[in-house]
């Protein structure tokens, strides 16, 4: 047994947007224990839900994170409007599918840049971004913002999608597939970048399900776990099937998030064929009853949860957000020991971490 | 089919919860997560499990000073929640096995979403 060293690693870091911070326990050059530590930045926004009004919180659960603010409004909304049992319109549903595929497609398209970049392939990370710009259009052109749109409402939607403009982004995103096909291609095929991620980072399904990972981690180790399963939304009616893959290693990630990709094009221009006209959201008055209820959604980085709590007045007792990369953690602690030191930064960024999230 | 989206909650006692834990632990489910609501009686706090998208949440209200049995020992990824609930509220755990002693947030107070402090 070689000697022992406890390398610390973040919070600050190149590799970390974002502070987070492991104690890595190495014997030469290999990993043998990872002790993760996060809360360097915690918001407490949860605790918000006392001050603001139900109505006004889901400006707040939308900060949450940059990347699936939307989902996090939505997942609110969910939360509340089951709390109230409120239906909602079917048009403000296809809607609010639409908007969190092109999430989904922009959320994936930025981690692919960001793998490239922590495996030294500036051009790759540049052209990612360049096509995500794509879907970042889409969104200021449909809800006026690029990061937050504050689109979603309890009750439905705040804004409308007029059929020219629908037309439009089934367009743009049918013809982004050449693009991503090129992109794709030198993720799964490019023998440097296949010795980077085959084989590194290995999760089985047995660990996967006993740590509870979530999301393209868990279904890269071949889980069939996907919150669009559950019947939200309107992907029921899109046939949509998760994207699954068995090997369970870096590269299995990567390619899930890819099909993944190629999948939210697909339930997008099948959405835009199918969205019905009608109105796009329902009136929502008084207070949040004494009731309570749970929420799962499928984010970009996978399972969401959502609890919330009403105590019969404006104000919610109890609004609680579980994101993905909290319950990710684990696993990533375990995929850790074993690897490579070189590997860790790939290893961290293949979990698609959020801190942001994390530290809501 | 039964509606996956339905809210199922399950009262029980703190001497229940770990062999209630356990048994669903052999039954395949996984933790999806913990939280606590801070409550009149002391604290409310639920534990959810999913097995096949089906979700279970089991309610435990305890008073404040009442220390629980950690569910680690059984799902060891429970150890994020633990430590959340231990800083956030000052839930106490006895048995974690991964126990960072009120220095998992780095919170400027000890529990401050626990209205006493």
């Amino acid at each position: 047994m070689g000697k022992r060293t406890i390398i610390p690693f973040g919070p600050q870091h190149p590799v970390l947007p974002e502070p987070v911070h492991l104690d890595l326990v190495i014997e030469d050059e290999t990993v043998v224990e990872a002790i993760p530590s996060i809360g360097f930045i915690h918001r407490g926004l949860e605790k918000l839900v006392e001050k603001k009004e139900y109505t006004e919180m889901v400006y707040v659960i939308e900060r949450i994170c940059g990347i699936c603010s939307f989902g996090h409004g939505w997942g609110y909304c969910l939360s509340v409007e089951g709390v109230m049992g409120v239906e909602i319109p079917e048009r403000a549903n296809y809607l609010r599918t639409i908007w969190h595929e092109l999430s989904r497609m922009h959320s994936h398209l930025l981690w692919l840049g960001l793998l490239a970049d922590g495996f030294g392939f500036e051009s790759l990370f540049m052209h990612c971004w360049r096509i995500r710009e794509k879907v970042l259009d889409i969104f200021e052109k449909t809800t006026g913002g690029r990061v937050i749109f504050s689109v979603c409402k309890v009750g439905g939607v705040r804004k409308d999608i007029d059929e020219a403009t629908l037309k439009e982004i089934s367009s743009v995103v049918d013809g982004m597939k050449k693009e991503l096909k090129e992109l794709a291609d030198v993720f799964l095929e490019d023998y440097s970048v296949k010795n980077r991620l085959c084989g590194v980072g290995y999760l089985s399904k047995e660990d996967a399900a006993e740590l509870a990972a979530v999301g393209p981690m868990a279904r890269a180790s071949g889980l069939k776990q996907d919150m669009r399963l559950l019947g939200h939304g309107v992907y029921d009616k899109l046939g949509f099937e998760p994207c699954i893959e068995t090997a369970g290693d870096s590269y299995a990630r990567c390619k899930v998030r890819i099909r993944e990709v190629f999948q939210s094009i697909d339930l997008i221009i099948k959405a835009i064929e199918m969205i019905p006209d009608g109105d796009i959201s329902v009136p929502v008055k008084g207070n949040v009853p004494a009731n309570e209820c749970v929420v799962r959604l499928e984010q970009p980085r996978g399972e969401a949860f959502y609890y919330a709590k009403g105590a019969d007045s404006k104000f919610l007792e109890r609004m609680r957000v579980r994101t993905p990369t909290n319950q990710n953690i684990p696993a990533m602690v375990k995929t850790l020991q074993g690897c490579d030191l070189a590997d860790v930064p790939m290893l961290i960024l293949t979990i698609d971490p959020c801190i942001s999230c994390t530290e809501r | 089919m039964e509606d996956l989206r339905e809210t199922v909650i399950i009262p029980v006692t703190a001497s229940e919860l770990y062999s209630k834990v356990s048994d669903l632990n052999e039954d395949g489910y996984r933790l999806v997560q913990a939280c606590c609501t801070k409550v009149s009686e002391g604290f409310e706090i639920i534990y959810s499990f999913d097995k096949e998208h089906e979700l279970l949440n089991l309610k435990l209200t305890i008073p404040e000073e009442e220390e629980i049995m950690s569910i680690t020992g059984i799902t060891w990824s429970a150890f994020i929640y633990e430590n959340e609930m231990q800083d956030l509220f000052g839930v106490k755990f006895k048995h974690m096995s991964l126990n960072y002693g009120g220095h998992f947030f780095k919170v400027s107070q000890p529990t401050p979403w626990n209205p006493k402090n």
